[in-house]
């Protein structure tokens, strides 16, 4: 998802009777589904799985913005370019949300940024992929922000309270990104064979990255049941790429597309479409920095930051400057 | 009358249009987080302006050409934005610098419209103007900010200011188009914007510690139709999908 593989610290997760009072308290106020928050005391795995998630969430968020600003240049209309730039200025503003909701737990935007920079922290797999043509822009819409959805309403109900706000308020974002990316779709299944063609390549080639956006099968992973013990996700990978492929399959269907994937079919046992498997070197190569634009994404973010220090320090020395102005100056009697 | 208006309608909303597609190259470059909301932001009320301007040129004109077909059929002769919207971004100075010219201008001009004695154009300024203010706050305030920041972000402040005056004047010259709707109280008085920009301007220059340039000579063009080199690949970019495609529904 936009946070793939987050660590816990965690060798497996303990059971109530192994854990101390503090931690034992914790827990059942999890379990009670009562909310989490800043000030409260927390063990420093939850606190560090966290801050790893809700960092990685927010870094997808920014360097989300590079495949998406591609192309709003060449936005076909002058409707199309005003709706994409409002996407891309919402998915900025989720990115401040998800730093701001990462501070409260003791970490500050610019740590963050030097973490990412450095690639000590990670950004969702997906955004290392190119977006080649307009149709691309509908589906990253559709798929990626379908997948999003998809991960985003179980985090809504995160243990974490701020976390879980952020999440509120991004969710009902993304559901219009969502619908304007499959509006894009729409709109070229309905135009010229060459509008559809392209429209068939964009699912062709997004349809796999986006059921890696989930994350590896998880049923083993001990940092995926500790998350589960914490309620900082509600639902297994698994459990949402199915929910995924069940919502997306019968999409594709009323555009007159093909899902790129010869496996899938209905399985009435399971009330639910099987598929095929997804190439998962693949996703462990683009993790490891081997993707398309992995190398593109990192340059591009390191040279905005870079290219920006002037400017950021240039707005510090004005503020120090008017604060010191203004300890100069006497205070006018009242 | 109206060939004037469709004329006038064309450079505001091209004017738009053109910085629009400027600020909007900055999607995710920029120096600071909260520069990429605010210069997106600033991209989407431009575009929006555009389709409203570029919406009643259209109109007036009366063949049947839309906004988007103004914006992405026509070729570099054909439009009539000033030169300096159409300035590189450069670096983060040369956009601010150009964005702070504009905006105290396009301030002004827009205040002068709201009193139009066409109700469309009095509208559209009304509208824009709320944007506008805005665009005028956050471009002013970093100008101060990054003017009176530090050495670099004066001295870089100051060199975009240098690069970017000669194409200050084009705003003030006016032609028989400005001479017409003034005439009728359809656009500005003649005249009466410059006054108010070069105040504003001096107030605001001083404040952010930056030199007047000592620069006189103009460059124009733009409202005739003829524009620096870099209109061309501007429109190759923004016009592709509509000329690669024609007809084409999106």
């Amino acid at each position: 998802m936009y946070a793939q593989l987050v660590k816990t610290d965690a060798d497996r997760v303990k059971s109530i009777d192994e854990m101390d009072p503090q931690e034992r308290t914790f827990q059942q106020r999890i379990d009670d589904n009562q909310k989490i928050e800043p000030k409260d005391w927390m063990p420093e795995g939850y606190r560090k799985t966290l801050v790893r998630q809700i960092g990685q969430h927010a870094h997808s968020e920014i360097v989300g913005q590079l495949p998406e600003g591609n192309w709003i240049t060449r936005a076909p209309t002058l409707e199309r370019k005003a709706i994409l730039l409002a996407k891309v200025q919402d998915e900025a503003g989720h990115g401040l949300y998800l730093y701001c909701a990462a501070e409260t737990l003791g970490i500050s935007r610019d740590k963050m940024m030097d973490q990412l920079h450095a690639g000590k922290s990670k950004y969702s797999s997906i955004f290392n992929y190119p977006t080649l043509t307009w149709a691309d822009i509908g589906a990253v819409g559709w798929l990626v922000d379908g997948a999003a959805i998809m991960n985003q309403v179980q985090l809504q109900r995160c243990s974490y309270g701020p976390y879980s706000r952020a999440m509120v308020r991004i969710c009902k974002e993304e559901s219009f990104h969502q619908r304007q990316g499959y509006d894009i779709m729409m709109k070229l299944c309905q135009g010229t064979p060459e509008q559809k063609e392209m429209a068939q390549d964009a699912l062709n080639r997004w349809w796999w990255p986006s059921l890696m956006m989930f994350g590896p099968p998880d049923a083993d992973s001990v940092h995926s049941a500790q998350s589960m013990a914490w309620k900082i996700k509600q639902a297994t990978n698994d459990d949402l790429r199915q929910r995924f492929v069940d919502q997306t399959v019968p999409q594709a269907e009323y555009l007159g597309l093909k899902v790129p994937d010869p496996d899938v079919k209905w399985n009435e046992e399971k009330g639910g479409y099987d598929y095929g498997e997804v190439d998962w070197d693949e996703f462990y190569e683009v993790l490891k920095g081997n993707g398309p634009c992995n190398a593109e994404r990192m340059h591009d973010r390191v040279k905005a930051w870079e290219d920006g220090a002037w400017v950021r320090e240039g707005l510090v020395a004005h503020a120090d400057k008017m604060a010191a102005r203004a300890a100069a100056t006497p205070v006018a009697a009242e | 009358m109206s060939d004037a208006l469709f004329e006038y309608a064309l450079r505001m909303g091209d004017n738009c249009l053109i910085l629009g597609h400027r600020v909007s190259e900055w999607c995710g470059h920029s120096p600071v987080l909260e520069e990429d909301i605010a210069l997106a932001n600033t991209a989407l009320d431009l575009i929006g302006q555009t389709q409203l301007w570029l919406g009643l040129a259209g109109e007036i004109e009366g063949k049947g050409r839309s906004a988007d077909d103004l914006a992405f059929l026509r070729d570099a002769r054909a439009f009539r934005n000033l030169l300096l919207v159409e300035r590189p971004n450069v670096d983060f100075a040369h956009t601010l610098v150009r964005e702070v010219l504009f905006d105290v201008w396009h301030f002004h001009t827009l205040g002068a419209l709201k009193g139009s004695s066409d109700a469309r154009v009095a509208a559209i300024a009304e509208k824009a103007l709320k944007e506008v203010s805005y665009h005028l706050q956050r471009s002013a305030d970093l100008t101060v900010r990054l003017g009176d920041g530090t050495q670099e972000s004066h001295d870089k402040m100051q060199a975009a200011l240098n690069a970017l005056w000669p194409y200050v004047g084009e705003m003030f010259l006016q032609d028989e188009v400005d001479a017409e709707l003034a005439d009728s109280g359809v656009g500005p008085a003649l005249g009466v914007v410059k006054p108010l920009w070069d105040g504003d301007m001096r107030r605001l220059l001083d404040q952010a510690t930056l030199k007047w340039p000592d620069i006189s000579h103009v460059q124009k063009g733009g409202k005739d139709g003829v524009h620096t080199e870099a209109l061309g690949y501007v429109l190759a970019d923004m016009q592709f999908l509509q000329r690669a495609y024609p007809g084409a529904k999106w």
